[in-house]
């Protein structure tokens, strides 16, 4: 069964832009960017819309719900940090962007393309909480 | 064949070092100036004939180094970046005769980890593991989805560039062949879909070539090889954002096609076409980026890599050999930028028709590339043996 990886790994150092999307996942919502002069979704979270490159961004919370756009199985790690194997994916979410993840919660050979997934949040520090997703049933 | 001012600007010199998996009493800063000795070796010149520096952050120290300052220095990336920036100085008349350069050594010493230069820090793919062969086996998975493309066609790839390593006498992987298809594919899975012999090494080395204008060309020993056309792109930073097939920007371009439109730009440059190109001295982080690159070329259709791969047609005595000399897979993978300059030195060799193996017979136009679609940016140079006329 794929599981998170454990406290130990390398974390994020998030910035002045980033910093409410890991706020979020310590309050377990994945959070992202609309504009709101022209209603557009930016993500990764950015200090200009991808739309119309203005600044006026809020945030909104996803239903964490998507699906598996890509993802790859690795057998070697990263660095020793790293438990084998792991399986990172891009997810394409509902509202209509892709976030990098990685998949838990289900076995390495039921890993597909299209895959209906939801997001699941583990505290990894004090500070970061990381986002993965596990099969939607 | 139109006239392009970049026309009037040839490679007069080249030179990789010896590269292997660890370079004994070597640096990053000694490996570069060897480089450099060599190539200016090479082209028959000395430290006072070099007005122009393009090594990344090693121009400057380079300028001293030679003490040939004031000098022209380009910090881009030493690849083929350097050398369209250091050939449009030279045509502008900046400066007339300038050293690309660049080498590693030193750097990747914990083993247990990949290589620092394949591990990105950003926030937003670091704690998943990412690394250079996860962000291009997203690439390739989703490419084998959407059109089927098999492991088998993968392996094949590989196998016809390790094979053209095995029978290079400087390749660091020399003799370690011959391989089938089935042979990399028995190999350890390292990010499914890509086996070990899928993927590039890590390895130590330098790598440079001096460029000068036509009129000084003549009077050098070695034939000039032109610059005939060339151009690069990025839909943004490398291993920081999900790496999707279908990334677009405004224009409506995808990243898996990035390189399409630089090639175009290339192409009309050097007044040719696809079926003029007798070497692809294409890069090849990854087994899948050779079948990626064709389709974003125009050499085939997108979704038609796969198949396009197959039957020989990329191997030397093939329509499109590609990857001479064993590419990063074989040759060499010394660090950031030096192998991506390797895919032009190559070019180089392949028009002067001094090939110690796999040689092209009568090559005139090669084209070289650096870059994929996992990191974002594609960037091509077109090459010819005759400076149009
Ligand atoms: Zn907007």
């Amino acid at each position: 069964m794929l599981q998170p990886q454990k406290p130990g790994i390398p974390l994020p150092a998030p910035s002045l832009v980033t910093q409410p999307f890991w706020d979020g996942c310590r309050a377990g919502e994945l959070r992202y960017q609309r504009c709101q002069d022209c209603g557009a979704i930016t993500m990764n979270p950015s200090p200009a819309c991808s739309s119309c490159f203005g600044t006026n961004l809020g945030w909104e919370v996803s239903a964490g719900k998507g699906e598996i756009y890509s993802y790859t199985v690795v057998w070697r790690p990263q660095t020793p940090a790293f438990e084998v194997p792991y399986v990172p994916a891009v997810v394409e979410l509902d509202e209509g962007f892709p976030l990098m993840s990685a998949i838990v919660g289900c076995e390495v050979d039921d890993v597909k393309v299209g895959m209906r997934v939801k997001a699941v949040f583990e505290e990894m520090s004090e500070e970061i909480t990381l986002i993965y997703f596990e099969p939607a049933t | 064949m139109a006239k392009h001012f970049l026309h009037d600007v040839a490679i007069v010199g080249i030179y990789s070092t010896p590269q292997a998996r660890v370079l004994e009493n070597h640096d990053s800063e000694t490996i570069t100036v060897a480089a450099c000795k060599g190539a200016m070796e090479d082209a028959g010149l000395g430290p006072a004939d070099i007005d122009g520096v393009a090594a990344g952050g090693k121009a400057a120290p380079l300028i001293y180094w030679l003490r040939n300052g004031p000098a022209w220095r380009s910090m881009s990336p030493p690849s083929i970046p350097a050398l369209l920036q250091a050939a449009a100085a030279i045509a502008a008349g900046q400066c007339h005769t300038v050293l690309v350069a660049d080498g590693m050594a030193g750097v990747y010493t914990q083993r247990q980890s990949t290589a620092p230069w394949t591990r990105p820090s950003n926030e937003f793919v670091l704690s998943y593991g990412m690394f250079t062969a996860a962000e291009f086996a997203l690439i390739a998975r989703r490419h084998m989805h959407l059109y089927g493309t098999t492991p088998e066609q993968l392996a094949t790839v590989s196998a016809t560039i390790r094979n053209n390593g095995h029978v290079h006498p400087d390749a660091i992987y020399q003799g370690r062949g011959p391989f089938t298809p089935d042979d990399i594919l028995a190999s350890r899975m390292v990010a499914d879909p890509f086996h070990l012999l899928d993927c590039a090494m890590t390895s130590e080395g330098g790598c440079a070539m001096v460029l000068t204008n036509a009129q000084r060309a003549k009077d050098l020993p070695n034939k000039p090889i032109w610059i005939l056309g060339g151009s690069g792109e990025t839909f943004g930073p490398a291993y920081q954002h999900p790496p999707q097939w279908s990334l677009s920007g405004r224009s409506g371009e995808i990243n898996g096609l990035v390189g399409k439109r630089v090639a175009q730009q290339a192409f009309g440059m050097a007044g040719v076409t696809h079926s003029d190109i007798d070497v692809c001295e294409f890069y090849d982080p990854f087994s899948f980026e050779i079948i990626r690159q064709f389709e974003a070329f125009g050499f085939c259709e997108e979704g038609e890599g796969g198949d396009f791969v197959m039957d020989g047609r990329i191997e030397v005595g093939g329509e499109f050999p590609v990857t001479t000399d064993g590419g990063v897979m074989s040759f060499s993978h010394g660090g950031a930028a030096v192998q991506q300059l390797q895919r032009v030195t190559r070019a180089v060799e392949q028009l002067r028709g001094t090939c110690l193996s796999r040689q092209v017979s009568e090559a005139t136009v090669a084209m070289a590339s650096n870059g994929g679609a996992g990191a974002l940016f594609s960037d091509v140079v077109v090459l010819g043996s005759e400076q149009p006329a």
